[in-house]
């Protein structure tokens, strides 16, 4: 229990009513290139899913010869089991809207706009009310940079940041062909950043703290900490922050309710980790990239409707532009609705298993493709109970 | 008819008409008439001089722009897998028994629609829901009852 304690960090939510927009008026002091340095050398890495180094995705940004550039702030939160972006965005607004300044800074963008998912819209008025106080002091800082809100229409694919963009331009939020990406060719077809809200949030922590000091957290394939939403099961539902590197059993030793069969880390699209590999899971970019969803499940779950639930809602969220995901989505729930049935020998599994992993490949979004994670994860540890 | 009309030309006198204002100006809609009416994607799309299909296409797509008719009150009960854990279809079936509808269903008085919605957010304080964009957390039948009275009496 000692170990973990140590590794429970406060720097999201930490040091806010001290500090109003005083990293950003330093930060402002300081060459461009130095700011892209410093997130590189501390390893920042997107929080949404993918994980992408937020350093070189601005640097790449800032190359681009362009007058209009964007900074995207990605606020649709859609992951299921995932709430740290609207607390981030409810309690530490500034921190976000300093990270974006900054970036705004760093790329030459002028514009940004953050993406609020509908299902936030209560927290619009409030956003907008710190935004009004925000402008004013990025006038006396001198910094042609103007935040506005984009309310989302609600669809868990517009988190993916071309379908967001899309999702922007007033289209159906459907996803782009990648190359090429959205630094070189985004909202209207000009340069844009898009970044998740907390990783706004930690760019502004690392401006703050300094590489050199989120460097001793974490491990050396993945520096810092980051925030995790726990629910579930669990004796402690809620936001926690936590060093990177951090196990999964140490994790059930802290949040578990004594029960724990398994959790599922990253939502819908996440992977299913059962008990036997609680102690050699590590979460982080070694081991397990996560958005921190996580969602514990005790003896008394059944995995089959846990399987069936997200697979529901995948097939609910498909945007049904490509044949994998849209056909695919709808045949792997049809297919183990068979199995339980009786309809299907358990040899079908094998053939659902192909067409997840055909999924992977050909789907044309990281949410057709994320698919076969929770089906072949939960299918391979707890095969028996989706058979019978 | 005429409303709407009057409605999308306000909006586009302050906001402009590029394709951009489209969510923007299908959610202003929603929020005054609970709904997009066929009339209103057709005015919608000759001001912004888009293909009505387009502006159908792009409304069905999102699960906050509704093309059928809702109450006053739209209910959506958060389903997802955290909820679900914690009982959600009981706060399903006190609402629907209490409100007389199925889920999907609106009022004959046209006050309140049942909805199931997506992850909304609040998986640690499961249950969920909203009623249009109010959030209501930690829910057991009897205070999703109780919330509902409230808005009954509004």
């Amino acid at each position: 229990m000692d170990t973990l304690n140590q590794k429970r960090i406060d720097l999201i939510f930490s040091n806010y009513t001290t500090s109003r927009y005083q990293v950003l008026e330093r930060s402002l002091q300081r060459p461009p290139e130095d700011i892209i340095n410093e997130l590189m050398d501390a390893g920042l890495k997107g929080r949404g899913n993918v994980g992408f180094p937020t350093g070189m995705k601005w640097k790449f940004a800032k190359r681009e010869e362009s007058a209009e550039k964007y900074v995207i702030c990605n606020a649709n939160e859609s992951e299921t089991g995932t709430f740290k972006d609207r607390e981030i965005l409810e309690r530490v607004p500034r921190k976000v809207l300093s990270g974006m300044a900054i970036c705004g800074y760093c790329t030459g963008a002028k514009k940004g706009i953050i993406y609020l998912r509908y299902e936030y819209a209560y927290l619009k008025e409030q956003l907008q009310n710190e935004l009004n106080i925000f402008h004013e002091h990025i006038k006396k800082f001198n910094l042609d940079f103007a935040i506005e809100i984009f309310l989302g229409g609600g669809s868990y694919v517009s988190g993916e940041e071309s379908a967001l963009i899309e999702s922007m331009e007033g289209k159906r939020a459907e996803p782009r062909n990648k190359p090429p990406y959205p630094v070189i060719s985004g909202l209207y077809g000009l340069p844009t950043v898009v970044n998740n809200v907390e990783t706004f949030a930690t760019a502004q922590v690392i401006c703050a703290i300094g590489a050199e000091e989120f460097l001793k957290l974490g491990t050396v394939y993945s520096p810092g900490s980051k925030l995790f939403s726990i629910s579930g099961d669990t004796i402690k539902p809620g936001i926690h922050e936590l060093e990177l590197g951090t196990t999964i059993e140490e994790v059930v030793n802290e949040f578990g309710d004594k029960n724990t069969k398994s959790v599922q880390v990253g939502g819908a699209s996440g992977f299913c980790i059962p008990h036997r590999l609680f102690a050699e899971t590590v979460i982080g970019y070694e081991g397990l990239t996560t958005g921190g969803s996580m969602i514990f499940f005790n003896n008394t779950r059944s995995m089959y409707k846990v399987l069936h639930e997200y697979l529901r809602f995948f097939a609910e969220e498909s945007c049904g532009l490509c044949t994998p995901c849209r056909i695919g989505t709808q045949q792997l729930l049809l297919g183990i609705e068979a199995i339980k049935r009786g309809d299907r020998p358990a040899g079908y599994m094998d053939v659902l298993k192909k067409l997840a992993l055909n999924m992977k490949t050909s789907a044309k979004c990281g949410l057709g493709q994320s698919v076969a994670n929770p089906f072949i994860s939960i299918l391979e540890n707890f095969k028996e109970e989706i058979l019978y | 008819m005429s409303e709407n009309k009057s409605l999308i030309q306000e909006f586009v006198r302050v906001h402009g008409c590029g394709r951009n204002n489209l969510l923007p100006l299908l959610q202003e809609i929603v929020h005054q008439e609970n709904f997009l009416s066929e009339e209103a994607v057709q005015a919608v799309a000759d001001t912004l001089q888009i293909p009505a299909s387009e502006v159908y296409g792009t409304a069905t797509f999102y699960n906050y722009l509704d093309t059928e008719a809702r109450g006053k009150y739209v209910i959506r009960l958060c389903r997802n897998i955290s909820c679900m854990m914690q009982s959600q279809a009981e706060i399903v079936s006190a609402i629907s028994l209490f409100l007389k509808i199925k889920v999907g269903e609106t009022t004959s008085d046209k006050k309140f629609s049942l909805l199931q919605a997506n992850c909304l957010g609040w998986c640690h304080k499961a249950p969920a829901m909203m009623i249009n964009n109010e959030v209501y957390t930690e829910l057991t039948p009897q205070k999703a009852v109780q919330i509902i009275k409230e808005y009954k009496e509004k």
